[in-house]
């Protein structure tokens, strides 16, 4: 689950890691008034208006800007607001600008990049980081690996502090700042602080790019990019306030809520599955015998006869969909429960397009009894591969 | 032969009382597994009644604790079905109770959780296999896990696979031909798991009972690229292979919490000609796992 920099930032505060003054605004009254407030309590008259989007490359995309002024502030926030933020991380059209945040603007000396991943080889939480600040860490990676630092937190020690000053030694912290002891001291109490965050906040992901340091020598966090670990979702009630709907796909969404797990793509065949790997793969198949898949669909081990409904009306109802294929191999997930999903489904809903269904496993003569007796027009497939070619061939046939 | 499961092995079920626990610890006893007690915290004292292969009535005691199972009932490997959050404390009173094995079927265990059970292991001779896994079987003698236990034969394929389904469909495709198993290991879609690909396959390469290896990786992770690299320096039986997920977008996460591409690592291309260079023969499709594995016999 992704969220937005402003609440990356209210999660900073909390664990003390020094960030810019700002406020969030969801109009651009409410931005003007949050840059009113800024210049009043910095003394400053720059700002920054952010939009805040999910994805990253913001800047590039024209989504940031420093004002000067609060008549330059609300000009930008009007121009910010409501645009279509397209970034390297967007889709073509991209993505519609509904907040903002306004944030004072910083003297900045260096910018560093700071990120905390799972690795997964090394089974723990890696701390990255890099002189190269404000340029993607991908980048970096490939052309400069030797310009990334990484140290691993052991889980029961938690990030020492001999670790964060390595890190801080190796990016020079102290180098340009007028008070170099101060620099050090600021960085790595910060670090210390995000190493704490990242676990207690169950995070998988969180990136500080650029991370400044400021003329005076302070240390601060200017970015906030986190990402939390949805499958500890049930420990934190507090994270259903940060999600923002607007964000993420309204069909995935909906599948997440009954349970299922959903992904569109571009093609036109519907899949419904059991088990990711054997999603998956049913992808992979389809495309095989020259087909695209509409959707990475798996209804689970566990799926009752009403989330089988539901995942069968949701691909029904997608305008895209020309064909559909159903590949269930049951092992705790029955045959006839299947069989019964896609029957009310299709009495609900109709069914237009071809169907082509494979059962295998548990209660397989149950759910093929139901399917033929339903009277639908389904083409039964032997075994997968034959069910991919039927498929990719009706949907050809029919277009 | 196989390895790490079989007539010796004596299984708790964590979470017996459970819906899910109680369904398939009675699946497993009635495949002949010799599933000798239960353990739900607050529920000791009860019985866990269920019917063997024969048809004969199987009564359990349940536990309190996994070292009640351990000490009273002799297990030695556990088998858990406790919910997501309290999945990793489960595994780790598994391995202070002194099982050896430990097969985590639960789904959804937060990844931070995962990293604190990984450094526990690092003290602890036991094995790990899952979490978010079908689980074990060696067919004919021991079924631990999820997985439909009719479609399994005995004999000398070593299975190996991050998703369950796609085990069923390998194991399905090989009986179907004939090829019987001597095990299969569900080694599960987290990031963050137990024994990996490297692992299961340094078992089957010294099991004298296994021929042949096929193997089921996915997107995501590295995890396949080194037991490539393993594959080519130390494998002495034939292995064929299978990556799901050549179609998947990237930086989607497609179902398991592992399968992801990012920084556009982890893509199915990079893993297939990986293990095509190490050797490894490498199903076209999914519907080819088993006739990929019959032409290296």
């Amino acid at each position: 689950m992704n969220i937005h920099e402003y609440q990356g930032k209210q999660i900073f505060a909390r664990y003390g890691i020094p960030i810019s003054k700002g406020y969030p605004a969801f109009t651009v009254e409410e931005a003007e008034a949050a840059a009113k407030k800024l210049i009043a309590e910095t003394g400053s008259e720059v700002v920054v208006i952010k939009a805040q989007i999910h994805a990253g490359g913001r800047g590039k995309g024209g989504g940031v800007k420093v004002a000067k002024g609060l008549a330059a502030a609300k000009e930008h926030a009007s121009k910010i607001l409501g645009m279509q933020l397209v970034t390297h991380q967007t889709t073509a059209a991209g993505q519609k600008v509904r907040r903002l945040y306004v944030e004072q603007g910083q003297d900045i000396k260096r910018e560093l990049y700071l990120g905390m991943v799972v690795d997964r080889e090394k089974r723990r939480v890696a701390v990255m980081a890099s002189t190269e600040g404000g340029v993607e860490i991908e980048h970096v990676a490939e052309t400069s690996p030797e310009k990334i630092i990484t140290e691993h937190i052991d889980p029961l020690l938690g990030m020492a502090a001999f670790q964060a000053r390595k890190i801080a030694y190796a990016l020079k912290i102290g180098e340009g700042s007028p008070d170099p002891k101060k620099s050090v001291a600021q960085f790595v109490k910060t670090l210390m602080a995000l190493g704490e965050l990242f676990v207690k906040e169950d995070c998988s992901l969180c990136e500080v790019n650029p991370l400044i340091v400021t003329s005076t020598g302070d240390i601060v966090a200017l970015d906030a990019k986190l990402n939390l670990d949805e499958n500890a979702e049930a420990r934190h009630p507090e994270w259903a306030a940060l999600r923002d709907v607007d964000e993420e796909d309204p069909v995935e969404l909906e599948a997440k809520k009954t349970g299922l797990s959903y992904v569109s793509l571009e093609g036109n065949i519907g899949c419904l599955v059991n088990g990711a790997g054997l999603a998956m793969s049913t992808m992979d198949i389809i495309k095989h015998y020259g087909g695209e898949p509409a959707n990475f669909l798996d209804v689970g081990g566990g799926a009752n006869k009403e989330q089988v409904t539901k995942a069968f009306k949701m691909i029904l109802s997608s305008d895209k969909v020309k064909g559909i294929f159903v590949n269930i191999f049951g092992g705790i997930m029955k045959c006839d429960i299947i069989a019964e999903g896609v029957v009310s489904a299709t009495k609900e809903l109709g069914l237009k397009v071809p169907l082509v269904v494979r059962l295998e496993g548990t209660n397989v003569e149950e759910g093929k009894k139901i399917l033929q007796s339903s009277g639908l027009a389904i083409q039964a497939a032997d075994n997968m591969g034959d069910g991919a070619r039927k498929i990719v061939a009706l949907v050809k046939g029919a277009s | 032969m196989s390895v790490l499961v079989g007539k010796e092995t004596k299984v708790v079920f964590q979470g017996i009382t459970g819906s899910a626990g109680s369904f398939h610890a009675a699946q497993c006893i009635a495949y002949g597994t010799d599933v000798v007690a239960g353990v739900t915290p607050n529920r000791g004292g009860e019985t866990f009644e269920a019917k063997g292969p024969t048809g004969q009535a199987v009564k359990l005691p349940v536990y309190d604790t996994v070292a009640e199972a351990v000490k009273l009932a002799g297990a030695n490997t556990s088998c858990i079905f406790v919910p997501p959050l309290g999945a990793a404390d489960a595994i780790l009173e598994s391995l202070d109770a002194g099982c050896n094995l430990v097969v985590c079927i639960t789904e959804g265990i937060p990844v931070m959780d995962m990293i604190r059970v990984r450094r526990a292991l690092e003290s602890s001779k036991a094995r790990l296999i899952g979490p978010n896994c079908p689980g074990i079987i060696t067919p004919g003698s021991c079924k631990i896990g999820i997985m439909p236990g009719h479609i399994h034969r005995p004999g000398k394929i070593g299975v190996v696979s991050k998703s369950g389904t796609l085990t069923y469909e390998a194991v399905g495709q090989l009986t179907a031909l004939g090829l019987g198993q001597s095990t299969c290991i569900g080694i599960g879609g987290d990031p963050v798991g137990g024994l990996d690909f490297i692992d299961c396959l340094k078992l089957f390469n010294e099991d004298e009972g296994t021929e042949a290896v096929i193997m089921m990786g996915e997107i995501g992770g590295n995890a396949e690229i080194d037991a490539a690299h393993w594959i080519k320096a130390n494998m002495k039986k034939p292995v064929a292979g299978f990556i799901a997920g050549g179609t998947a977008p990237a930086g989607k996460r497609m179902g398991h919490a592992g399968a992801i591409i990012s920084g556009g690592k982890g893509t199915a291309a990079e893993k297939i000609a990986a293990l095509q260079a190490a050797g490894v023969k490498v199903a076209p499709t999914p519907a080819e796992l088993g006739v990929t594995l019959k032409s290296l016999l």
